[in-house]
């Protein structure tokens, strides 16, 4: 039963792609009487207005485009215009460079506040205000304080993906069942010890899971960082094909963004099963 | 005249036509083109030359009368001996036009990906930066706030900017103030009304009532310029058509959405709305203001005065590259070098529209108007003055302004001044011109009447 289910849902996945290409296709593929005009005058227009082509790309044209992209992506042809590649890469090193600061910071100070109840009560306000703040708003400050624009998008990227680790592992650090530690307590064990010896590996799950959750927002804030200052990184390269009003471009960006982030998203859901324990 | 006109030739202004009868000398000439043929410049040591002797001929003879009866009493070439008395015109072109070493030959210059900033672009592809030994990174920079702090942090060492934004930085009008520096305009004209298709027959302003309009910045001449058309023609920018700051690329989008009727932007983005069929060219701002300044070349103040040398051949590299976007036959060979993905990132096509003048008006026709576009690095006083009176008017300054000093602090006295210095010579006094716009002349010396003549004004 079990197998069928899988299959089941897989074959309804592909008939809901299938599904979603065709009528992408059908809307796209319409073609507009088009004018009579000058050739003179055509030679001087694009294809939307001497062919009736929809200004939408179809699903064949986005195809296309990605099988270039793939077929060469570490072309550097000057400093505005690199392969996808590239761009992926520094759009991951950043990520990886803010994360992990987050990371180095969250888990710390995250244990803090989960065994003190005075520094969670104490801290809770700012941790309330500053963790909805999107990182758009948070650009021109870092711009102007920083005087650094990659700087600042690792600021970017570290400020706003430091909350949900932090909140998680406070969580999973309060949350630790008093049995153990009231255990632990009986046994005279130090507070190093009990720290990593119990709490941290019975709030481990919680705290991964807040780190999950910090991936993919760091993984959001990097496009739209990256928009903003530019040079470098697949935002950059969606903010240059816009530009250029290159929607097929735009939408194969999409697609890669789309993948690279279910890619960073399933790493640390293997992480956390490693982790889990039966209790 | 142009900057790189014979400043020797008495019948040549320095500022406006010389016959007087045409609005400009641009003007003049298309008029008198076969009569009057000037000889294009061919030697760069030439135009420095030229360059540097307008100069000297403008800190001499501020008013054309004085400098005429000058030149037509000793004639051109015993006038060019009598200044070469004075100033070592030819020892000053060779330290000009020779440079000293480099202190830092490794620059980086941000741009904005519009047709503005061709000099500043196509001097890396086709070669002017290495020309001058400059290793220079031209990269393309998403905004004007992101340029101007990338600016002021000192990623750039220079950069590209619309010609208000010095002066409205310097003044801290919409930022702190802080002294900003513009040593040369980019382009001239270049800039054109874009409107929806769906508005092909309401030509006339005053069926706008209720159009909403996309300027790229709150500090452009295209904000200016467009409030300046509406108003002529009795709207009130401020209550009877919306204004919006929309990024160049967002304005086709835009425009194709429905959310904006049209746009006063920059090139490429007019003949792009016209290439995929969302809009039509209403005008070019050509039409509005013959010679207006747009964009600007700034570079930090920091920046000048510590590297003087890298600063001068810099500024010889975007004075040349601007001469060599200046001539028509050169314009298709411009357009195919800055089309790539690392420049403009645009179809070639559209931008050999715009460079040569030859354009899709976007309603069937096909137009010609070689200077849709042109380029002349002079940094005139006076454009600056106008800036600041139209600041004045709409209410971007509340505060009294000295018109004539921060003209002069922003647009010329510290860095043109400070390059001519280096070089040998005396900054010239004025260097104002009147001009003409929309049918109404500008004269710089008096600003405040000026701004009192409107009768729609916020101020």
């Amino acid at each position: 039963m079990a197998a069928s289910l899988a299959l089941r849902s897989a074959v309804l996945s592909v008939a809901l792609f299938a599904g979603f290409i065709l009528v992408w296709h059908l809307a796209t593929n319409t073609h507009q009487t088009v004018q009579a005009m000058d050739p003179e005058y055509a030679k001087l227009m694009g294809m939307t207005v001497t062919q009736g082509k929809s200004a939408m790309p179809g699903p064949l044209d986005v195809a296309t485009k990605i099988w270039d992209h793939l077929k060469d992506p570490f072309y550097d042809r000057g400093s505005n215009d690199k392969g996808l590649g590239i761009q992926l890469a520094y759009s991951i090193a950043r990520v990886m460079v803010g994360y992990l600061i987050a990371v180095a910071v969250a888990i710390p100070v995250g244990f803090l506040i989960g065994m003190s109840p005075l520094l969670s009560r104490a801290l809770d306000p700012f941790i309330q205000i500053l963790k909805p703040i999107s990182p758009l708003a948070w650009m021109p400050l870092a711009l102007y304080t920083i005087k650094d624009s990659s700087l600042s998008a690792i600021f970017v990227i570290f400020i706003c993906s430091l909350w949900p680790t932090l909140i998680n592992t406070a969580f999973g650090v309060a949350s630790v069942r008093r049995e153990w530690l009231n255990v632990a307590r009986t046994l005279e064990v130090g507070v190093f010890r009990r720290a990593f010896t119990i709490i941290l590996p019975a709030a481990a799950p919680t705290i991964l899971t807040g780190m999950r959750i910090s991936i993919g927002i760091a993984w959001l804030v990097i496009v739209a960082a990256e928009m903003l200052v530019g040079g470098t990184g697949i935002g950059y390269f969606v903010w240059n094909e816009w530009n250029n009003l290159s929607i097929t471009n735009v939408i194969a960006a999409i697609l890669v963004i789309g993948v690279v982030g279910m890619a960073f998203d399933q790493i640390l859901a293997r992480l956390t099963r490693l982790v889990t324990f039966p209790e | 005249m142009s900057t790189f006109d014979n400043p020797f030739d008495p019948r040549n202004r320095l500022s406006g036509c010389f016959c007087g009868q045409h609005r400009s000398q641009i003007e003049h000439d298309r008029m008198a083109e076969p009569a009057l043929q000037r000889g294009p410049v061919e030697s760069e040591e030439k135009r420095y030359e030229g360059v540097i002797a307008s100069a000297v001929l403008r800190a001499m003879f501020p008013k054309d009368v004085g400098r005429r009866v000058f030149l037509q009493s000793l004639g051109a070439s015993a006038a060019l001996a009598a200044i070469a008395h004075v100033f070592p015109l030819h020892t000053v072109t060779e330290v000009f036009a020779e440079g000293a070493p480099l202190e830092k030959p490794d620059l980086k210059i941000g741009f904005i990906p519009i047709t503005c900033a061709t000099p500043i672009i196509m001097a890396h592809p086709i070669g002017f930066y290495s020309k001058q030994g400059l290793n220079v990174e031209v990269i393309k920079t998403a905004g004007w706030a992101v340029i101007r702090d990338k600016t002021l942090n000192k990623e750039y060492d220079a950069a590209h900017m619309l010609s208000p934004m010095p002066l409205a930085i310097t003044l801290g009008a919409g930022s702190t103030p802080i002294p900003y520096t513009m040593p040369a305009v980019e382009n001239i004209n270049g800039q054109a009304i874009t409107l929806a298709i769906k508005h092909k027959e309401k030509r006339d302003p005053k069926q706008w009532k209720g159009f909403k309009f996309a300027v790229p910045f709150d500090y452009s001449m295209h904000n200016y310029l467009l409030r300046y058309y509406v108003a002529e023609h009795g709207l009130d920018p401020d209550t009877d058509i919306q204004i919006r700051a929309v990024p160049p690329p967002e304005m086709v989008a835009n425009l194709r959405a429905e959310n904006i009727d049209g746009f006063l932007g920059p090139d490429p983005f007019n003949q792009r709305a016209v290439y995929d069929g969302v809009g039509f060219i209403h005008l070019l701002s050509k039409e509005l203001w013959d010679g207006h300044p747009c964009c600007a070349f700034a570079a930090s103040k920091e920046f000048v005065a510590g590297s003087p040398n890298t600063y001068a051949a810099l500024l010889k590299a975007i004075i040349n590259a601007t001469a060599y976007a200046a001539k028509p036959e050169n314009r298709k060979e411009i357009a195919a070098a800055i089309a790539p993905a690392n420049y403009l990132n645009q179809p070639q096509i559209v931008l050999e529209q715009i460079l040569t003048g030859t354009y899709a008006d976007g309603l069937g026709n096909i137009k010609t108007d070689p200077k849709r576009i042109d380029f002349d690095p002079f940094p005139w006083e006076s454009f600056a003055v106008w800036i600041l009176t139209q600041m004045k008017r709409w209410g971007q300054i509340k505060n009294e302004v000295d018109y004539q000093t921060i003209a002069r602090q922003v647009f010329l006295a510290t860095d043109t001044a400070k390059l001519m210095q280096e070089v040998g010579l005396t900054p010239p006094a004025t260097t104002t011109k009147t001009f003409v716009v929309m049918g109404k002349p500008f004269d710089p010396a008096k600003p405040d009447d000026y701004v009192n003549s409107f009768a729609i004004r916020k101020a």
